[in-house]
């Protein structure tokens, strides 16, 4: 009693494959209020020409079907729909699409690599809009990594079908060169006892706002978003997550960490989850952890959690952001351990748990050396 | 032989003078009590040794071998030969205890151990104060009670082998058997001869395991008075009272 059966919150009421249903933000919209507009290169207006280049190309594991399709393949928007103006955009506006599918009870036995290179000069000349569809059928299981490189202004929408009783574990990873400008929404959709792992890994580009969320057609889904962002002088690297918990027995963790460091350096976290009424035994965590390292970084962490129902089996969250702990480096420091090293230690530290998560050794290694080369810079 | 040389060291925090005045020598082959009641400055003095950020030296100097301390890092003091063995050991996310003292015994060293030969001496090491060999790969001093974090800091000093170690109240919030293993792991230390120790403490009860050769008393942040190991015994009887009385 006393709940309520709509939510509150506005936010993610309106979708539309039609960018004309979505007003040109103004920046004093709650969804884009931390997104400095001026930097989005008109992918938020309407003027950001076709005009860019990025390629996409899958290194497909052999039990894996890649297709490049057309607009009106049938695969396409099945999962997901437009929740705001550029997605929306991306959508109106790409050319070919990339569908992914692994067959059913097919267990893929390596990694597919979906390589999305951006070949322009920072922000390169005109912007790309592309669009992913990776289907696993049910009983299925694939690991995914999406792998953004170079220099570009892209909006892409990524849609993730999870059969029933099928996995799917996905690294984005978004190491673009300096300049480049990504919005982007991840959307999985996870069918009857589903499970989804997402580990993303923010580092490179001058803007990267990228909203991973989930959504659940049958009871057992299980959903797992992980996230690592290295932010430097200057960069805006914003996550917006959303997990709509609609049906009962579901579960879903988020964890996001970044570090900040040098003028400038802005990160966004937005969490969002809602327990509607019908989506009973829900099981929901959510964290955000920022670790600012030096003055002129900043880190908006927004989590927001909407209970519908009485009847939920855990949901909580908890963000923080702080600066490296002095006690924590005197005490390294006082058994002889150097300043520098000592900082190294305590940020690996703090990562530590997150990237013991990305089964990939290759990528672990990689964003480990990524992670290095940020501290030593 | 190595000596750690106080001079009429003056430490402030802020705006207030904590430490007065202390003069001490501690030399290889010595073991120094110093003993006062709480507040008096002892944990201060430990600190502001060993370089902590949130204490000001004013006036003073505190040499070892010869060389200014003050004028280093806090790492540069370590790998100098000090050590200083915390009463709140700090707790590390996500840095093992292996990861953490690889580390430490590389820089002191300045050259990273060969693994299999780090691997048997950090495991004799635990053994010896009775550490459970998984602590090594949890994280450091995460979780750990208040005897399995001092036991931890033993194990550092035993690890890093310093030429002057201060140990800054290691036998607080220790049962009986505790205070055995971990006065054991001083002692041992101590058996390796050339070092020096500085024992902090506000008990006489671990002097009946690590015996000093002179013993200090700390009120109102200096020295008042200085002896041999009989003036624990009177400490033990009678208290600080009448040295805080005289020092206010």
């Amino acid at each position: 009693m006393g709940l309520e059966t709509m939510p509150v919150s506005k936010l993610h009421a309106e979708s539309s494959y039609d960018p004309a249903d979505f007003p040109v933000p103004t920046g004093r919209e709650e969804e884009w209020r931390f997104t400095p507009l001026s930097r989005l290169k008109g992918l938020h207006n309407g003027t950001a020409a076709p005009t860019g280049n990025v390629v996409v190309e899958v290194d497909a594991a052999p039990e894996v079907t890649v297709e490049t399709v057309g607009r009106d393949d049938s695969r396409i928007g099945a999962a997901y729909v437009p929740s705001d103006r550029v997605s929306a955009q991306a959508y109106a506006s790409f050319e070919k699409a990339t569908v992914i599918t692994v067959p059913r009870e097919v267990v893929a036995s390596r990694p597919t690599v979906i390589n999305v290179r951006g070949l322009g000069e920072g922000a390169g000349h005109g912007a790309t809009y592309g669009h992913i569809v990776v289907r696993v059928e049910p009983m299925a299981q694939a690991v995914l990594v999406l792998d953004h490189t170079g220099g570009a202004v892209y909006a892409d929408n990524v849609e993730f079908a999870v059969g029933e009783g099928a996995t799917l574990k996905v690294v984005s990873l978004q190491d673009w060169a300096d300049g480049a400008v990504h919005v982007s929404h991840h959307h999985a959709q996870l069918g009857k006892d589903a499970t989804f792992r997402s580990f993303v890994v923010t580092l490179g580009g001058d803007l990267v706002r990228l909203s991973p969320s989930v959504s659940y057609t049958a009871p057992g889904g299980d959903a797992d978003l992980t996230g690592l962002y290295f932010v430097d002088a200057g960069q805006h690297l914003e996550h917006r997550l959303w997990v709509d918990h609609g049906v009962p027995n579901c579960r879903s963790n988020v964890t996001y960490k970044g570090a900040l460091q040098g003028d400038g350096a802005h990160a966004v976290w937005i969490g969002d989850v809602i327990i509607r009424a019908e989506a009973e035994g829900t099981d929901t965590y959510e964290l955000n952890r920022n670790l600012l390292l030096t003055d002129g970084a900043r880190a908006d962490s927004v989590p927001n959690l909407e209970i519908l129902t009485g009847e939920v089996a855990g949901a909580g969250h908890a963000s923080a952001s702080g600066r490296l702990d002095d006690e924590h480096i005197f005490y390294l420091q006082a058994r002889g351990i150097p300043y520098d090293e000592a900082r190294r230690l305590v940020v690996h530290g703090f990562f530590a748990q997150l990237l013991e998560k990305i089964e990939v050794e290759e990528i672990r290694e990689r964003v480990l050396s990524a992670v290095e080369a940020e501290l030593a810079r | 032989m190595s000596t750690l040389e106080i001079r009429d060291l003056h430490v402030a925090v802020g705006d207030k003078e904590i430490l007065r005045g202390v003069n001490l020598t501690v030399s290889a082959g010595e073991t120094h009590a110093i003993m006062g009641p709480n507040g008096s400055g002892k944990s201060t003095l430990a600190y502001a040794i060993a370089g902590h950020p949130k204490y000001t030296i004013t006036s003073g100097a505190v040499l070892l071998d010869g060389e200014d301390m003050l004028a280093m890092s806090v790492d540069e003091r370590a790998r100098a030969g000090l050590f200083l063995a915390m009463q709140y050991p700090v707790e590390v996310p996500g840095v093992s205890v292996s990861n953490f003292l690889r580390s430490a015994v590389t820089a002191v060293r300045g050259e990273a151990p060969k693994l299999r030969e780090f691997a048997k001496d950090l495991k004799n090491g635990m053994d010896a104060l009775s550490i459970d060999p998984a602590f090594a790969q949890r994280n450091t001093n995460e979780g750990f009670s208040g005897g399995e974090k001092k036991r931890h800091e033993i194990l550092q000093l035993e690890l890093l082998k310093p030429k002057i170690a201060v140990l800054d109240e290691t036998d607080s919030g220790l049962d009986v058997d505790a205070l055995r293993v971990v006065s054991e792991g001083i002692n041992r230390f101590r058996d390796t001869g050339d070092t020096g120790v500085l024992l902090i403490t506000h008990y006489t009860r671990i002097l009946r395991y690590v015996k000093p050769d002179f013993v200090h008393v700390f009120a109102g942040g200096r020295i008042v008075e200085e002896g041999g190991p009989e003036l624990a015994d009177k400490l033990e009887d009678e208290g600080y009272e009448s040295y805080v009385k005289a020092s206010a």
